[in-house]
């Protein structure tokens, strides 16, 4: 993908400037400054640009306490940050440079459809994420991407621009048409190929680094049901995220940019099929790298994903004993309003329970001393 | 001459393959203590959780003496061990663990109690900190594999034997009732 950058570079400058060196000097100061960026800053402008809100142990018990589950698991050395993303789709992602500087963001759409083991299996992919260091590696990879991509739009708009005003083709033609046309065709071939190619190799990475972080979460949680039947409704959904695009993509759990209404199976390309994920994951015999490996050649075919050198030779049973069982779990109305009572908590509106049963949401700017229910007429003391 | 640099050649080969073995074992022997730490940690919470849980639950139900007691003096047990050696503390915290979720199983009959909010977030830190202790259990167990696994094996056994390492010691449970799923009956 480098390489790609570099040719890229290479032939706009030559294009342009008459010289290669200016197009590699421009290439690559867009790339320098941009990985600064996203290494320094990359979570806080991942997380702002989503509209994710932070949240604490006081603000939702039960996400806090699956996510340092996880941590636990893992044997994560810091608790990443957990932030709430205010939008209905259903989505996941994890950020930040190292493992000790993380973070872990969540719909409140997927917070409120999610049982406890399948927000267990959901939050073990993206600590896994943290864990296995794919955030960096995604990050880079997506700021290279993003390099190309920048380079090719802006290399395409001046060439449309220059050959209508005509002043580039007079100031360069001195060397003679023939050579000229040649550079040009290049640099066009490139302009529209770089993007594919850069595209096509960073979906690999991103699907092989996928597929290690749903082996992992099933051996975290000893519980690859878990996963499995949380990635059966985020298939199934079929909002789409707001905050998404297209550098952020391979972030998510899955991929945010099917078309709107489609439904999530089988249209990803930064993801695996859903459905294969889901098909790997119930065909497993234990909770272990190696039988990941052994479901996926026996779902997919070929080789495994799973590096060699992770996959020792142990059994590791799945959990049939699940103590949060049906004892005690909220069902999904009582999570919803439970996660709007957090949205509108972190919003900075003050909410007061009436007797009659009614949610008052009193406003951050609402200065009476007294609020009367609409509902039953009562007066509440703000 | 040339014979020297051989040795000194498979001397310094020999000595970096030894400063590398050996902080590997460092390494794991420390994440092994970590793990038995945040063991310790979710132990104790949960030995704390216990007594406001069962003064919450007492006044809803009247006719769970028997239950409530077995966990009052399962804790009681278990807090005692908390110095004594892993299996012997294993199966302490096991018994509490199965005198726990047989009362939680219980609660299932009482629709007040499941409505009380005091009572839910508690349960939802139980339930949170039942989870940690296992998977900070399994952890602590892999972690315990590995080092195992390196103090025994070529060439990294023969580091070990030379500077001390010795093997650790898994964190088993050893009551039957918690592997096995709890039996709740909604017919009464």
């Amino acid at each position: 993908m480098g390489a790609l950058l570099i040719l890229l570079g290479y032939f706009l400058g030559l294009y342009f400037f008459d010289r290669a060196i200016a197009g590699l000097v421009i290439a690559i100061l867009v790339w320098a400054v941009l990985s600064l960026i996203a290494y320094f800053q990359g979570d806080s402008i991942l997380l702002s640009m989503s509209r994710a809100k932070k949240i604490g142990r006081d603000d939702h018990p039960r996400l806090y306490n699956v996510v340092e589950e996880m941590k636990i698991a893992s044997g994560l050395e810091k608790m990443p940050d957990i932030y709430i993303i205010d939008d209905p789709a259903l989505n996941a992602f994890a950020t930040g440079r190292d493992p000790n500087r993380a973070s872990v963001a969540i719909t409140s759409g997927l917070l409120q459809k999610l049982n406890r083991d399948e927000l267990q299996g959901v939050i073990g992919h993206e600590i896994s994420h943290i864990k296995n260091r794919d955030v960096l590696l995604m990050a880079m990879c997506s700021i290279l991407l993003g390099t190309i991509v920048i380079l090719a739009w802006y290399g395409s708009r001046f060439l449309i621009f220059g050959s209508m005003t005509g002043s580039r083709r007079s100031s360069s033609s001195g060397g003679g048409g023939g050579a000229q046309i040649i550079i040009l065709v290049v640099a066009l071939v490139l302009m529209i190929l770089a993007p594919i190619m850069a595209q096509l190799i960073y979906f690999a990475i991103s699907r092989k680094r996928e597929y290690l972080a749903d082996a992992s979460s099933a051996l975290y949680t000893r519980y690859p049901e878990g996963l499995a039947s949380a990635l059966e409704k985020l298939g199934a959904s079929t909002g789409q995220l707001k905050s998404a695009n297209k550098a952020t993509a391979p972030m998510y759990i899955i991929n945010p940019f099917r078309k709107r209404g489609m439904k999530a199976i089988d249209l990803t390309s930064t993801h695996p099929p859903i459905s294969e994920r889901i098909r790997i994951l119930r065909a497993m015999a234990g909770a272990s790298f190696g039988d990941y490996d052994q479901a996926y050649r026996q779902v997919h075919g070929g080789k495994g994903v799973i590096p060699a050198s992770s996959v020792v030779a142990e059994t590791v049973p799945i959990a049939t004993t699940k103590l949060e069982g049906e004892a005690g779990e909220p069902n999904e109305i009582q999570r919803t309003r439970e996660t709007s009572d957090v949205m509108w908590r972190l919003s900075n509106y003050n909410t007061i329970t009436c007797e009659c049963g009614a949610k008052l949401r009193v406003p951050p700017n609402f200065k009476e001393p007294q609020i009367k229910c609409p509902h039953c007429g009562r007066t509440h003391q703000v | 001459m040339v014979a020297v640099y051989v040795i000194i050649g498979v001397v310094v080969v020999l000595l970096i393959t030894f400063w590398i073995l050996y902080n590997g074992l460092v390494r794991l022997r420390n994440q092994v203590k970590n793990a038995w730490a945040q063991i310790d940690v979710q132990l104790k919470r949960r030995h704390d959780l216990i007594p406001n849980l069962v003064e919450t639950v007492k006044g809803y139900m009247k006719h769970e003496r028997e239950t409530l007691e077995a966990v009052t003096k399962a804790r009681n047990i278990a807090q005692q061990l908390t110095s004594a050696g892993a299996g012997e503390r294993a199966k302490a915290e096991g018994e509490l663990s199965s005198a726990l979720a047989r009362l939680l199983a219980v609660v299932e009959r009482y629709p007040d109690l499941k409505a009380n909010q005091n009572f839910l977030a508690l349960q939802e830190e139980l339930t949170s900190t039942e989870n940690k202790i296992s998977f900070s259990r399994q952890f602590y167990n892999d972690s315990v594999l590995r080092l195992n696994n390196k103090t025994q094996m070529f060439p990294s056994n023969v580091v070990a034997s030379m500077t001390g390492f010795k093997a650790g010691e898994f964190f088993e449970v050893t009551v039957a009732a918690e592997r096995e799923p709890v039996k709740v009956s909604f017919t009464e």
